[in-house]
């Protein structure tokens, strides 16, 4: 692998986009809200809960139920977007709410749901893993038991070099692979995995290693965000 | 619906290496592959693995193709579960698992190229060969994937392309060749409960997987999609040495039940 590479945006091989940003508290409404940017995407996640689950008969008595809707807003996406739930939305947040439910202590909050709402600001690619990075934040935020944040990203192959973070224009050149990726670092649980494209394992052996040094980066910038909101706390 | 007890033995069972019907942890059952099961289908199979039963048919339209790939055929896969497939299923709008074992079985054909769609434009930016390709859960004993997976494969092998009038209507009975098939692809899955992997659950088995992991193999070895699928997870280090037994496999499903 050359280490000249320079990828269309100006990035090396192995960095995330620029700017990568993480807010916390962009939703003062919700019990716990969180914004990631990465390059020109943007998702906002916001979470209400534990509340009282409606309707009655989805109630758990054992644990809290994990209600999780990834959806992109209208013109988040050159073409018009229609609006409202498709499949690829459905599987998202399926997805999104299996990741999480790993890390989320569901048995503290018997009886009750926990709702995330994930919203696509502004799509270039990896706007499923921004979300997941977001909504852990969210979830935290709102100051609900959490075993470990999940930081989440994408890593691929673009024009024979694997590259980290891949853009859309990255993502739509001929023969690229896209892996999004997730997993818990206190345990290497791998938490989300996907993958489209051609592969030798040798290569996909390369490209979870690079999605997994990415997402120590953004699990960094996490407790950072989180230890700036929450600092004078933690330190009691 | 099985009995908490029962789940709790099925899982110190399969943790300790063993299974309720004496298998293996990486044995499946017996398969056995039925092509041509709907007549009105341009081409159809049927796929039991052990009691779990799956058929898929295509159905082929001239259609419009999208704006972007004006010279490409298009492919759309949908799955339903059969309200008598078990007793789980309710009637209704798709629910996310059928969504999701859709989209998993699309995603294998389309990322590995089976398909030469651009064979399938009739003419380019007006009309193209629509596919569809439809999965229907007969009956649900475990490891709906990988079954899906080899009957859809089996499906497009068997379709016959429709002959068409000078007007692009399609002419009753008479047919013009196969499918332009490039490759064939399955979408194998690796299943997970403790910290055993194991293959090919049946649906009590099923109940107490933690995840899975579903890869797309193609003929020549590559691997074209993958997808880590229910709550829980797989370690960090199980994901690539998973890969190449899933590989292993795939290749030779494709030598024995892709023919």
């Amino acid at each position: 692998m050359s280490r000249k590479f320079i990828r269309n945006d100006g990035r090396k091989p192995e960095e995330l986009r620029r700017p990568y940003k993480i807010k916390l508290g962009v939703v003062p409404r919700a019990n716990g809200s969180a914004l990631v940017q990465s390059g020109k995407t943007i998702v906002m996640a916001a979470v209400y809960g534990p509340k009282k689950v409606i309707p009655k008969h989805l109630e758990d008595q054992e644990k809290a139920i994990l209600r999780c809707r990834y959806n992109m807003i209208t013109f988040s996406v050159k073409d018009r977007k229609k609006p409202g739930p498709d499949k690829r939305s459905a599987e998202i947040s399926k997805l999104i709410e299996n990741a999480l439910s790993n890390v989320v202590m569901l048995e503290e909050y018997p009886r009750t749901a926990i709702d995330i709402y994930l919203e696509v600001i502004q799509a270039d690619a990896g706007t499923r893993v921004a979300a997941l990075t977001a909504a852990s934040l969210a979830l935290a935020d709102a100051g609900i038991a959490m075993k470990d944040l999940i930081p989440s990203t994408a890593a691929g192959r673009v024009n024979g070099h694997i590259v980290l973070d891949l853009n859309k224009e990255e993502e739509d050149v001929e023969d690229a692979i896209d892996l999004p990726f997730a997993y818990i670092p206190s345990t290497k649980e791998v938490v989300l995995l996907q993958m489209d494209g051609i592969a030798d394992i040798e290569e996909i052996e390369e490209i979870i290693e690079m999605a997994k040094k990415g997402c120590d980066k953004i699990y960094e910038m996490q407790i950072k965000a989180i230890k700036e909101k929450y600092g004078s706390y933690l330190e009691e | 619906m099985i009995t908490h007890t029962a789940m709790e033995f099925i899982k110190k069972k399969l943790c300790e290496g063993e299974r309720l019907d004496d298998r293996k942890l990486k044995e499946y059952r017996e398969i056995v592959i039925e092509r041509g099961v709907g007549e009105n289908a341009e081409g159809s199979a049927r796929v039991k693995i052990g009691q779990t039963e799956v058929i898929a048919g295509i159905k082929m339209q001239v259609g419009e193709p999208f704006k972007d790939t004006p010279n490409e055929g298009i492919l759309i896969t949908s799955a339903e579960f059969m309200p008598f497939s078990s007793s789980e299923v309710e009637p209704g709008p798709p629910t996310v698992d059928e969504i999701e074992l859709g989209r998993v079985i699309d995603r294998g054909i389309r990322e590995g190229k089976v398909i030469d769609l651009e064979k399938l434009c009739i003419v380019e930016g007006e009309k193209v060969w629509t596919i569809f390709v439809d999965i229907y859960l007969v009956n649900d004993d475990g490891n709906m994937y990988d079954a899906s997976s080899l009957a859809v494969m089996n499906a497009l092998m068997d379709v016959k392309i429709p002959k068409l009038d000078e007007n692009y209507e399609i002419i009753e009975g008479e047919f013009n060749g196969k499918l332009p098939i490039r490759h064939k692809v399955v979408s194998l899955t690796a299943y997970k409960v403790g910290n055993v992997i194991f293959y090919d659950p049946n649906a009590k088995e099923e109940e107490v997987v933690d995840a899975r992991l579903t890869a797309g193999i193609r003929d020549d070895g590559k691997i074209v999609s993958l997808q880590k699928g229910m709550e829980g997870s797989f370690k960090y280090d199980e994901i690539i040495p998973t890969l190449r037994e899933l590989k292993e496999r795939g290749l030779e499903f494709i030598g024995k039940y892709v023919q």
